[in-house]
């Protein structure tokens, strides 16, 4: 989050402030008002030119992906391949056999819990978790432990909403097999030191699986230097299409491990006897994938490598700290979340306003925010509260986007007052 | 700010910042449970009825200004009533909220002051902050102990 040294093909890249133009959605009115949309974290919008390559691909060229031998599935094929390719030198993976496409971050998981867990975990084993992970990176867990009488561990937060990590260290145990963390937190906007938590859990031999879905849009990602075993991310969270998702995966962990589904696409042969599976990753792809989707978030790795993500840090830095400068000039302002290292996320409260209230009447104004529990309930414990109001700031947001948000909660206030 | 003040009327504002029949009942006949797990909201209900009739009711619990407003109006509300004349409030209720506008209007002289809800129904993802203690008032009469959950 420092400000960005000088790279030395800056030119290469969009300038950050231009491309608020990219996303159509953002220039409309709602309730009368332009909108300001300060939802990303929930999902982001999407740039025209993923847009566009979605109604290409399903104007021109779709078909069913792989065995085809017409034309519109072999360019289906290259398509969707293609976008395994991109993906796999975004986050650096080794090969592009790592890259399983899935609906999601959430669908991602549960693969891994299932079929990792699954096979790896007995009833003497642990199952490592933290206390500001999503739903979606707990429940998996749960499951997976109540089938194979496992146990699951939490690693706490402090007040700031930081993982303690004297308590993580302590929990880590030869007992645990799999450390499940969120990359970022999406209620707190935590970013956790995903490198040191890695490289312990390794020194008991523990598998790592990372929730990325917060990070992927913020923070440039190499698999192999940060060494995660997996790593989980979701398209409609990094400026891409909903309902696809992809699990990195380290070859030699995916190999040995079961498919999650059967199905098509991922068998070699089938008979009433036996049957063999596919080679990675179609053993983890059964079924007919979702190929207009695969191909947007192809299109959004493109619009994203012309980013320099060094300067959206700094840029998206800049937006938090004045938001968060902003917010505590009100009365009766609380942040809910004041990591050191965070991610342009202000989780809050305001007064005894309830967040459901402050969400309806920002709404009237036109500015969209989420209010609730954001799928984290353990850290609406931790904090006791019962729910907050969240703004996330992403690439396409301005400091008159925080102008009118701050507007819009003295305008509450002054409902309430 | 004028739309909204047609949601958060005075009435509501005011039942917000000051509960009606907030706490805990002593020796009630029946607690109901009621959550809203879309915004976290969590209401306790305590009621004691003889003879078909709400003797004394109250709440507690922690929401947003619709769903305690609504909560308090509706104790306020329910206290003396029959169940005869609650299961016909609830209609009214569910009318105004959920209904045909103009069939609506014509009972919200019965409502009283839980007119004041009737804004809300321009506010769907609000309707169920406002029908959650209804909910539950409902599955006290009917003798059901289940929890209540809008979702």
């Amino acid at each position: 989050m420092t400000s960005a040294a000088e790279p030395p093909n800056l030119s290469n890249f969009k300038d950050i402030s231009s491309l608020r133009n990219d996303f159509p959605a953002l220039h409309q009115n709602v309730n009368g008002k332009p909108l300001v949309y300060l939802d990303s974290a929930a999902s982001a919008q999407r740039p025209q030119s993923v847009i566009d390559a979605m109604v290409t691909q399903d104007e021109q060229n779709h078909s069913n992906v792989h065995r085809g031998v017409h034309q519109l599935s072999q360019r289906s094929t290259e398509a969707y391949e293609g976008s395994r390719e991109k993906v796999r030198a975004f986050i650096n993976a080794q090969y592009h056999e790592e890259i399983v496409f899935t609906r999601g971050t959430t669908e991602s998981i549960n693969l891994v819990a299932s079929s990792l867990g699954g096979k790896i975990l007995t009833p003497d084993d642990e199952v490592l978790v933290t206390w500001m992970e999503h739903h979606s990176n707990i429940v998996p867990w749960q499951l997976a432990c109540e089938k194979t009488g496992a146990k699951l561990r939490a690693v706490p937060i402090n007040s700031n909403g930081e993982l303690d990590l004297n308590e993580y260290t302590r929990l880590l145990t030869d007992k645990t097999k799999i450390v499940a963390v969120g990359h970022v937190s999406n209620a707190l906007g935590t970013i956790n030191p995903i490198e040191h938590i890695i490289s312990t859990a390794h020194k008991v031999g523990a598998l790592v699986v990372v929730d990325g879905a917060q990070s992927v849009p913020h923070i440039k990602i190499d698999v192999q230097a940060m060494d995660c075993d997996f790593y989980a991310f979701s398209g409609h969270k990094m400026y891409g299409p909903s309902g696809i998702g992809v699990l990195y995966g380290k070859k030699a962990l995916l190999n040995d491990m079961p498919p999650y589904q059967g199905g098509g696409e991922m068998i070699l042969t089938v008979s009433f006897e036996r049957t063999t599976y596919n080679k990675l990753p179609c053993k983890f792809e059964a079924g007919t994938p979702n190929i207009t989707g695969a191909v947007g978030l192809g299109a959004t790795v493109d619009y994203l490598n012309s980013i320099d993500f060094d300067a959206l840090s700094s840029y998206e830095a800049d937006l938090l700290n004045y938001a968060t400068e902003k917010f505590l000039e009100l009365p009766g302002g609380r942040i809910i979340g004041t990591a050191n290292k965070k991610a342009s996320v202000l989780s809050f409260m305001l007064g005894d306003i309830h967040a459901h209230d402050l969400g309806t009447i920002l709404d009237q104004d036109g500015i969209a925010i989420r209010t609730g529990h954001h799928c984290a309930m353990p850290v609406m414990d931790h904090f006791g509260i019962p729910a907050t109001g969240r703004a996330s700031f992403a690439l396409y947001n301005n400091i008159e986007d925080i102008d009118r948000f701050i507007l819009g909660l003295k305008e509450s206030m002054e409902l309430f007052k | 700010m004028n739309d909204l003040r047609e949601l958060y009327r005075e009435v509501i504002l005011d039942h917000n910042r000051h509960p009606r029949n907030f706490g805990e009942l002593k020796n009630p006949d029946k607690i109901i449970e009621g959550v809203n797990p879309l915004c976290g909201d969590r209401m306790t209900l305590y009621v004691k009825m003889e003879n078909k009739k709400i003797q004394d009711i109250s709440f507690k619990g922690t929401g947003c200004a619709i769903s305690v407003a609504s909560s308090s109006l509706m104790t306020e509300k329910a206290k003396g009533s029959s169940f005869e004349e609650i299961n016909a409030l609830f209609e009214h209720v569910h009318e105004m909220l959920t209904g045909d506008p103009t069939a609506a209007a014509s009972n919200l002289d019965a409502l009283d002051k839980i007119a004041a809800l009737s804004g809300v129904r321009e506010y769907p993802t609000r309707v169920k902050c406002a029908t959650l203690a209804w909910h539950a008032l409902k599955n006290a009469i009917v003798g059901s102990d289940d929890k209540i959950s809008t979702e």
